[in-house]
């Protein structure tokens, strides 16, 4: 049991989540008293005791989901009497514990395909989970067509199954069920409630297939080297430019609570430090209760001047989705500014200030950036010189010693003129120019990036991939 | 620690020698769920481990989940003594742990000088003034010095600075606290200690690794209804499965703020209040501000969930 702890912990610290020491010691106590055949329980006892930041859930779940997944009650037992391999045992007592019916492709003749759906219909219906599970297991072995030994995730498989499944006419069938049977109407509230109530239950259906496609992919292959295709990294280390639809929303969610911490976090470290003057009228009143000795002097609390902010960016299509999440922080934290003002651009320039100024949500602004703002001149294709010339012409003085401007993109400039010395103005004008790249730092200045043309003029050039990389930025802002 | 113990407390590895407060995880659930208060299984087992283990525990999680009410329910079901420290923004040494009563110190010195042997001695005066009469003693010196079982709640704790984080740190792993004129006071019994954060700030990680951590997120939709049930006199199955339904939808949006229990539980009594046993959509429409509160959310929740109405 102790090697399948360590093992767990060396796959947690893989994917990110710092484990210390102390931390895998506690677990290890955690689990001598707690009772082992309880998976729920010793799921939230290795929670409680190594992972402590709500974020790395996700990531803790598909370890766990991978490693304690077909350990059995009697592989537990197992387990933690002798040192065997782990997986093995477990992968031995998985199959022999679901019956006669094997797995793979041999099972896929057993139940014909409207059978299959009819049973997962009356499965979701009330709320079953034993059958719910066991219709997963049909389904897989009918449609994921499993292959032995391929290093895989799975994600394929689940594909496989799910569009065989056909969700949305489960879905749909769910719903109107709900509906006839209750008399809803259209439109009516009962009947949203209907609706979600069906997406909920389809969403059991979906990790149910999941969590029976990682099982067989761990019998298969073992928990160490599944685990290995299936990790993913924690949100704030993922690359912003190649994220997937599904990784762009965990950034979205992962972007509200960053923000709001690095808002508290500025303006506390701009109140600390340095005092006020003497409040005398305070000293006065306090020294009062000694006796008129002004034991603790108070002071009045300090207002250094906030710094105004300028963001340029690239909104052209390969840096949008890094130029989005940038701005929509910048703007979060906006009460930490004096003021901020936005210039988008592609091979023309545009300022997007206005866009921020009434909205109350940033995601809607940003929104109406991509589909109202003037920024294409051309061809739509990034020239980023033009851009500079632009914004020297009309906005360069407005900026002045208190302004800190950022420029926001790959630099690649479809090898146009770069107009380097736009910055060079605004070096001397602003109180900063810095650049993010969301590129590699390996990848700069091949092809048509020109970074290096830039870089002699900002006081700083930053890679900023990840929203880690563009947190720890942001916060020397302020 | 006695040389008897059980095998499994020897592996522990822990030093105190006491009794275990709870049984199991089940146990903590029913103690809990006798005082109304509805624990998941992972609540149930941290604050079990909690028990076992001698260790504080960190709860995080949206705002209104219950992270403050755990707290009081332990202390409620075990028929402890709640000590509460809210922390605030500029909390210190003095609020938090223990201050001398300077004014009583000067008093004291002041009358000594009436006398005719004025001169007494200095080192006498010193010892005294320096005693445990003359301290005053704040929520975690109280917590250490408490002879009856205590739980101890450090209330948002997010809310202090990172340096007066430190001062909770030789509380929270050795249950003592030490003050130069005394030395170390350690705690006669070892209070049950939690810790709540809203996650305004990242905490320190000396702090995180001291403690359990556990995240209290919004309910899933049967353990809601239950909570309803369970807290909200005079509403039925039928309603309390309803309003389980809505806020459920509702906190599927994108919303700023998404209703969290305790306003569940205001929407339910507000509910029960206005005599309804079903929810109709003009009820929802009226009623919406005790769920959400922001115009915009409002806005937005009536337009998804009564849309084709209005």
């Amino acid at each position: 049991m102790l090697e399948l702890l360590s093992d767990f912990v060396g796959e947690l610290r893989a994917a990110g989540i710092p484990v210390s020491t102390t931390e895998h010691l506690d677990a290890a106590r955690a689990l001598v008293a707690v009772d082992l055949l309880d998976r729920q329980v010793v799921k939230a006892c290795l929670a409680a005791t190594m992972v402590k930041d709500d974020a790395h859930y996700p990531a803790f779940d598909t370890a766990f989901e991978i490693y304690f997944s077909t350990v059995s009650r009697a592989a537990a037992l197992e387990a933690m009497g002798e040192d065997d391999d782990a997986a093995d045992a477990a992968a031995a007592e998985g199959t022999g514990g679901r019956g006669p019916r094997g797995q793979g492709g041999g099972a896929s003749s057993e139940v014909d395909a409207e059978a299959l759906a009819a049973m997962l219909l009356k499965a979701l219906m009330d709320r079953d989970h034993a059958s719910l599970a066991e219709g997963a297991r049909l389904a897989v072995s009918r449609y994921a067509g499993i292959e032995p030994g391929r290093p895989v995730g799975g994600t394929y498989y689940l594909y496989r199954t799910l569009r065989n499944l056909d969700l949305d006419a489960l879905h749909a069938k769910l719903r109107e069920m709900a509906v006839t049977e209750g008399g809803l109407a259209p439109g009516s509230l009962a009947e949203r409630l209907a609706h979600d109530a069906a997406s909920g239950r389809v969403e059991k259906l979906k990790r149910a297939v999941e969590a029976e496609i990682r099982r067989r992919l761990v019998e298969d292959r073992g928990a160490v080297a599944l685990a290995r295709s299936v990790r993913k990294p924690l949100p704030e280390d993922l690359d912003v430019m190649h994220a997937t639809r599904d990784e762009l929303a965990a950034l979205h969610r992962a972007l509200v609570p960053l923000s709001r911490k690095m808002a508290v976090r500025l303006a506390r470290k701009r109140r600390k430090g340095h005092r006020g003057a003497l409040d005398l009228r305070r000293t006065v009143r306090h020294s009062m209760s000694t006796g008129g000795v002004p034991i603790t002097p108070i002071f009045k609390p300090p207002r250094p001047a906030k710094p105004e902010i300028f963001v340029i960016a690239d909104v052209s299509g390969s840096v949008a989705s890094f130029a989005r999440f940038t701005l929509l922080l910048v703007h979060a934290i906006s009460s930490q500014f004096r003021k901020v003002r936005t210039f988008v651009f592609v091979d023309g320039l545009d300022e997007a200030t206005r866009f921020f100024e009434n909205a109350k949500d940033p995601t809607e602004a940003v929104n109406r950036i991509n589909t109202e703002a003037d920024v294409i001149w051309i061809d739509g294709h990034s020239d980023y010189g033009r851009a500079l010339t632009l914004f020297d012409e009309r906005y360069a003085q407005d900026v002045t010693r208190r302004t800190s401007v950022l420029v926001l993109g790959d630099a690649r400039n479809n090898y146009h003129a770069s107009q380097a010395w736009v910055l060079e103005d605004l070096r001397h004008r602003a109180r900063a120019v810095y650049w993010l790249n969301p590129e590699p730092q390996g990848y700069w200045n091949s092809g048509d990036s020109i970074i290096s043309a830039y870089a002699p003029f900002c006081d700083r050039v930053v890679e900023c991939r990840t929203l880690r990389q563009l947190e720890a930025f942001v916060g020397t802002l302020a | 620690m006695t040389k008897d113990t059980t095998a499994p407390e020897d592996l522990l590895g822990l030093d105190h020698d006491r009794e275990a407060r709870f049984d199991s995880p089940a146990a903590v659930a029913d103690a809990l769920a006798a005082h109304r208060y509805l624990a998941d299984e992972s609540i149930a087992s941290v604050v079990y481990l909690a028990d076992r283990l001698i260790k504080p525990v960190l709860v995080e999680g949206p705002a209104g989940t219950g992270k403050t009410q755990l707290g009081k329910t332990v202390a409620e079901a075990l028929g402890a003594r709640l000590i509460r420290l809210q922390c605030y923004e500029g909390l210190d040494e003095s609020k938090a742990l223990y201050e001398w009563n300077y004014r009583k110190q000067l008093l004291r010195i002041q009358a000594g000088r009436g006398t005719d042997d004025a001169q007494v001695d200095w080192h006498e005066l010193e010892g005294d003034i320096f005693s445990d009469e003359f301290l005053l003693t704040r929520p975690l010196l109280e917590a250490i010095r408490s002879t009856e079982p205590t739980v101890l709640l450090i209330d948002e704790v997010d809310r202090v600075e990172v340096e007066t984080e430190a001062l909770l740190l030789e509380i929270l792993s050795e249950y003592q606290v030490s003050i130069p004129e005394l030395g170390t006071l350690t705690a006669t019994q070892l209070p049950m200690v939690f810790l709540t954060s809203n996650n305004t700030r990242e905490l320190s990680e000396a702090l995180k690794r001291r403690c359990l951590y556990l995240h209290i997120g919004y309910p899933d939709i049967e353990r809601e209804r239950a909570i309803v049930l369970s807290r909200v006199p005079g509403v039925s199955t039928a309603l309390a499965t309803r309003i389980a339904e809505v806020v459920r939808s509702l906190r599927e949006l994108d919303l700023r703020k998404a209703p969290s229990v305790s306003e569940t539980l205001d929407w339910a009594r507000t509910l029960v209040v206005l005599g309804r046993t079903e929810i109709g959509d003009e009820d929802v429409a009226d009623t919406l501000h005790v769920l959400l509160k922001y115009q915009s959310d409002i806005d937005k929740a009536a337009k998804e969930l009564l849309g084709a109405r209005r």
